[in-house]
């Protein structure tokens, strides 16, 4: 079960922990193919190029394996869609919900995944 | 700074600059569309649209795609995702710079910078969203399953999505700044006949709070002054669209006290070779229809300005 999208995707729990295992930085999208989320992707798409040193992957949220993200204590709050989390090391440095700008993520990418 | 010349360049990259772009480069005009969004504009956050003709039913992602697909292929330049940090288009050669590094001119400039929803602008809003503040049912009902929650507005968009929120919330509450709603007489009667739905009439919500999540409005009765709390799980924003028009306020193109773009039968605004079309202009209706019917127009004018300008 992945998205529809061109960016790399996460298809399981195993994969996941393989991505953050091997990548120091990480941004992962999770969400549908909605009018919350469709720009989020196309916008990682974009930044792909200004951030190598960052694994972009999105990953489908009614997959059941999407419990990884879905779980989290740093989501426990949030009621909008997509979840995007962002992680140094394995550790979640940062993670929003909602539609967000281009300016936003920029910032997050460049305070947390530098 | 890097510069570099367009015949047209378009504004926005919804269904109106789309379609601009599409008949534009067809016609062999060099064109560029930039958007400070994602291309497709509002129609991307179209779930299903099944009154194009054409075309049975498709998503706005798709048909967005595909009009994408369609410009590129008669070599139209897009560029999403960018800021527009200067625009002079008062003269004969428009400037509009981009990122504060890149200039791209042109004699001629279609304007459909479309619309986006509104939002209330009252404390905790941005705090809360995403955190029980949603503008959008159909991506976010099912957090609220069991929950009680407050949809904010009174046009077809806040009580379709009312009636549609019930199938996840236990209860749901229309709030309305008016005494009536402006939608149509079918969505009231079927959100009014949903034993699910209360009504707040007359009332804004000054302030939402909460700790990590959106946990109590404040609300105010606007023809008594009375202010009262309630304790809410979610609130859907629901209040219609405002044009994004923003950029042009220092400019000299004229604007409605709405802040939509005035222009004529061809679309042309009252300043030569800048053109409207789509959500951003003033008219009645807006619909995928009627910005393709606007791109398609304003494509076709400025096609004409450029003919008129090279054989003077």
């Amino acid at each position: 079960m992945i998205l529809q999208t061109s960016l790399k995707h996460i298809a399981d729990a195993e994969a996941h922990s393989e991505v953050l295992k091997n990548n120091e930085n990480v941004m992962v999208c999770c969400g549908r193919m909605g009018p919350m989320c469709l720009p989020v992707y196309d916008i990682m798409e974009e930044l792909q190029e200004e951030f190598p040193q960052v694994e972009f992957r999105d990953m489908l949220f009614d997959n059941p394996h999407a419990a990884v993200i879905r779980n989290l204590p740093e989501a426990r709050s949030f009621m909008g869609l997509p979840f995007t989390v962002y992680y140094k090391n394995g550790k979640v440095v940062e993670a929003t919900s909602s539609i967000q700008s281009k300016e936003q993520i920029t910032e997050i990418l460049n305070r947390e995944l530098n | 700074m890097e510069q570099k010349h367009y015949d047209v360049i378009i504004i926005g990259g919804g269904p109106a600059g789309l379609t601009a772009g599409i008949y534009l480069a067809r016609a062999k005009a060099k064109t560029l569309i930039l958007d400070t969004g994602i291309i497709g504009g509002q129609m991307v956050l179209t779930h299903q649209i099944a009154n194009y003709p054409g075309i049975e039913s498709t998503s706005g992602y798709q048909l967005s795609t595909t009009m994408k697909k369609q410009a590129k292929s008669f070599g139209c330049d897009i560029k999403s995702n960018i800021n527009i940090t200067g625009l002079e288009i008062e003269y004969q050669a428009k400037a509009i710079t981009v990122n504060d590094n890149q200039v791209y001119t042109a004699p001629a400039v279609i304007l459909a910078t479309g619309g986006r929803s509104r939002m209330l602008n009252i404390p905790g809003e941005t705090e809360f969203k995403g955190r029980g503040i949603s503008y959008c049912a159909t991506c976010d009902g099912d957090f609220f399953q069991d929950k009680e929650i407050i949809v904010v507005g009174g046009g077809n968009s806040a009580l379709e999505e009312a009636v549609s929120l019930t199938r996840y919330a236990s209860k749901v509450t229309i709030l309305h700044e008016f005494d009536r709603f402006q939608a149509f007489q079918h969505a009231i009667k079927e959100a009014k006949e949903n034993p699910k739905i209360d009504f707040i009439m007359e009332s804004h919500i000054t302030a939402f709070q909460g700790g990590e999540k959106l946990e109590k409005v404040t609300y105010k009765n606007l023809k008594t002054g009375v202010v009262s709390e309630k304790n809410i799980d979610g609130v859907f924003i629901l209040i219609g669209y405002v044009p994004n028009t923003e950029m042009l306020k220092d400019t000299a193109v004229k604007l409605t006290p709405r802040n939509e773009i005035i222009a004529g039968e061809d679309l042309q605004t009252n300043l030569a070779g800048v053109f409207a079309a789509g959500d951003s202009r003033e008219k009645r209706y807006r619909q995928v229809t009627t910005a393709v019917a606007d791109g398609t127009i304003a494509a076709l004018s400025a096609l004409e300005f450029l003919h008129n300008l090279k054989s003077k």
